[in-house]
């Protein structure tokens, strides 16, 4: 085993003095996934804060025959502005989120007592617009009703006849659980972070170490080929980790700097959120590494290992992609699979969400297995005679 | 001691298959210079990969020091010291700990490693680079830090893929006296060269490879009297049959 321990070190030790690869997978890797988020939540809240508070610009097409309705609109809070020429295109090109047009009978059938004619005109693919439209709709509707009541009474009938059903909504989503969803592609950050850290040593020790011409005297030394490969194998596996362990303490500490609680979130990012992600990771990023150099001891040549490497980092959005747009309830058997299990037990830790002690350790042992399996199939290739032969 | 008995090693398959090496036998003893001489693709290479277990053969035994390679062959690399025909360095560790890397590998006490490291920097007058790393090496620092890092063990039998490849006239120079001197040492020096003159003046046996097969296995001197040619480059040519691939 000492010749294993002898690779490792000078792995390290080579890999270190690379200043580049230890900036990369030591200082960027971590720290992007928190930065991103930074940005990504502080532009979310101030966006939903701004939206919910600040005057609802409206261009009003055909104000002047609703006068009424232009002042209740003007009491809440809503900036009637002139309608531009053509409101249709002007909503097309996004010059305007939503344009109200009120019809020129508005007046004539408001007096009739019959339904008068107002227009929304909006782009419902406009994620930016939902915000606009659901508050103009909403300050509408009221409107509508309370006119419609004081009709009712007005001829003498209780304006409960309209409402026979009394729907009260009770949104059972706790503060964790709404920014579980916002986050649920956070746990894809850290196994990134996994890939990241392993993935320049998995293709130097093996596609690099090949091109350099350095593998077939080191193949030549009295030291049985796996013993390489496990020193190798340690390498990376000890890169992933450290910059999956960095992942997960940076943002932690970042996290509670993230100003959630203005949108009703929370997230738990305690002493047990470090504790058990870690645990689960640790296998994890033994896979990766193990499935990394495997790849790259394939490739023929430096660039292809980059470019198998590059498609394989692809493969981790899957889980999580599944994960957050199909709405499927957390099973047992989802522990089980590598990639899943740690993308469901992320996402559940940071919910606040009970996570048994046996769903860890289910995800933990099956992880390894698939990571134990890798590394023997990484032997195989390891001992097959072309792989040290350089060109 | 190194004895190589009816090698044959082939690549591809069916009908693009091609005998690398060809029912090659020779013996390397101890206290002798054995080269290897051929054209380009006669088959060398393909041969002392063999011998230093990195490829295995289809057929034929190897045996170093009397041990069967494809039985132990990690005892045979034990006892090989192999500048292969690929010596890349680590760019990024200094010339001593590339030395250092292969004697940790070789499980060779600290103790040893340094008198061996230090013996081996003043017989190869690389004292000056010792602690530079390798990034920017001239060829000649490279292939000295190479032979260092092979010879770190203290093998009794060393392989040397062209040792002399690319090499300037002074490096050269050095290289030979070096191999004299390994020879003298009681050590078995085996390497290959597709250069008459290097062959000519250093060797005690020189064994011929061309298209995977030994056409002559014999001293220079009987070399030349087999063929009756005076010159020894004459005496290759006729060998194996064609002036082809003899541009060093």
């Amino acid at each position: 085993m000492n010749s294993a321990i002898t690779v490792f070190l000078k792995e390290v030790r080579e890999n270190l003095r690379d200043k580049r690869t230890v900036i990369n997978t030591l200082v960027t890797g971590p720290l992007m996934a928190p930065l991103i988020f930074v940005l990504l939540i502080n532009t979310l809240v101030t966006r939903e804060l701004n939206k919910a508070e600040a005057p609802l610009p409206l261009p009003v097409a055909g104000a002047q025959y609703a006068p009424n309705l232009i002042a209740a609109l003007k009491q809440n809070n809503v900036d009637i502005k002139d309608a531009p020429a053509d409101p249709e295109r002007a909503v097309r090109e996004q010059d305007a989120d939503v344009v109200l047009r009120i019809d020129a009978d508005f007046a004539k059938a408001w007096d009739k007592g019959e339904p008068a004619q107002v227009e929304m005109i909006y782009d419902a693919s406009q994620q930016d617009a939902r915000g606009q439209v659901a508050r103009l709709h909403k300050l509408l509707d009221a409107y509508g009703q309370r006119t419609g009541a004081l009709r009712l009474l007005a001829r003498g009938l209780s304006p409960s006849i309209l409402k026979p059903l009394a729907l009260a909504d009770r949104d059972q989503s706790t503060p964790q659980s709404r920014s579980g969803m916002m986050f649920a592609m956070l746990p894809y950050f850290f196994i990134l972070g996994g890939f990241i850290g392993g993935m320049a040593l998995a293709i130097d020790t093996t596609a690099g170490e090949r091109e350099r011409q350095s593998l077939e005297p080191l193949l030549a030394n009295p030291v049985p080929r796996w013993k390489i490969l496990t020193g190798k194998l340690g390498a990376t596996t000890a890169f992933a980790i450290v910059t999956v362990l960095l992942s997960i303490l940076a943002f932690a500490a970042v996290g509670q700097f993230l100003p959630t609680e203005k949108i009703g979130m929370t997230l738990t990012l305690g002493p047990r959120f470090v504790a058990a992600t870690l645990f689960v990771m640790l296998p994890l990023a033994a896979l990766l590494g193990s499935l990394q150099t495997l790849v790259a001891a394939f490739a023929k040549s430096y660039r292809e290992a980059q470019t198998y490497l590059s498609l394989l980092m692809l493969v981790p959005i899957v889980p999580t992609l599944l994960l957050s747009i199909l709405p499927i309830k957390t099973q047992l058997w989802m522990y089980a699979v590598p990639l899943m299990g740690q993308q469901v037990t992320i996402l559940r830790l940071m919910r606040g969400d009970p996570v048994p002690e046996s769903a860890l350790l289910l995800c933990f042992a099956c992880t390894a297995v698939a990571a134990l399996l890798a590394a023997l199939v990484t032997a195989k290739i390891y001992h097959s005679e072309r792989l040290a032969i350089s060109a | 001691m190194i004895e190589v008995k009816n090698l044959h090693k082939a690549f591809g398959k069916g009908a693009k298959r091609v005998a690398a090496v060809d029912g090659v036998s020779f013996s390397a003893r101890d206290g002798e210079i054995t080269g290897l001489l051929g054209p380009n693709g006669a088959g060398k290479t393909t041969t002392l990969r063999c011998l230093y277990t990195l490829m295995q053969p289809d057929s034929g035994q190897v045996l170093v020091d009397g041990i069967d390679a494809a039985v132990d062959p990690v005892a045979v690399r034990r006892r090989l010291g192999v500048l292969p025909d690929a010596r890349g360095l680590y760019k990024r560790l200094t010339a001593r700990e590339n030395i250092d890397y292969f004697a940790r590998l070789h499980g060779i006490e600290t103790q040893t490693m340094h008198a061996r490291r230090e013996a081996l920097a003043d017989a190869l007058e690389m004292r000056d680079i010792l602690e530079r790393r390798t990034e920017g090496f001239s060829q000649g620092q490279r292939v000295k830090t190479a032979i260092a890092r092979a010879l770190v063990h203290d093998p009794k039998n060393v392989i040397l893929d062209e040792p002399t490849n690319g090499l300037d006239v002074m490096s050269t120079r050095a290289m030979r006296s070096f191999l004299k001197s390994m020879k003298a040492e009681g050590r078995c020096v085996l390497f290959s060269s597709h250069i008459m003159q290097e062959v000519a003046a250093l060797c005690d046996r020189i064994v011929v490879i061309a298209r995977g097969r030994v056409v002559a296995d014999e001293s220079p001197d009987a070399l030349r009297a087999q063929t009756g040619e005076a010159n020894l480059e004459d005496a290759f040519v006729k060998l194996i049959g064609t002036d082809e691939g003899l541009a060093a």
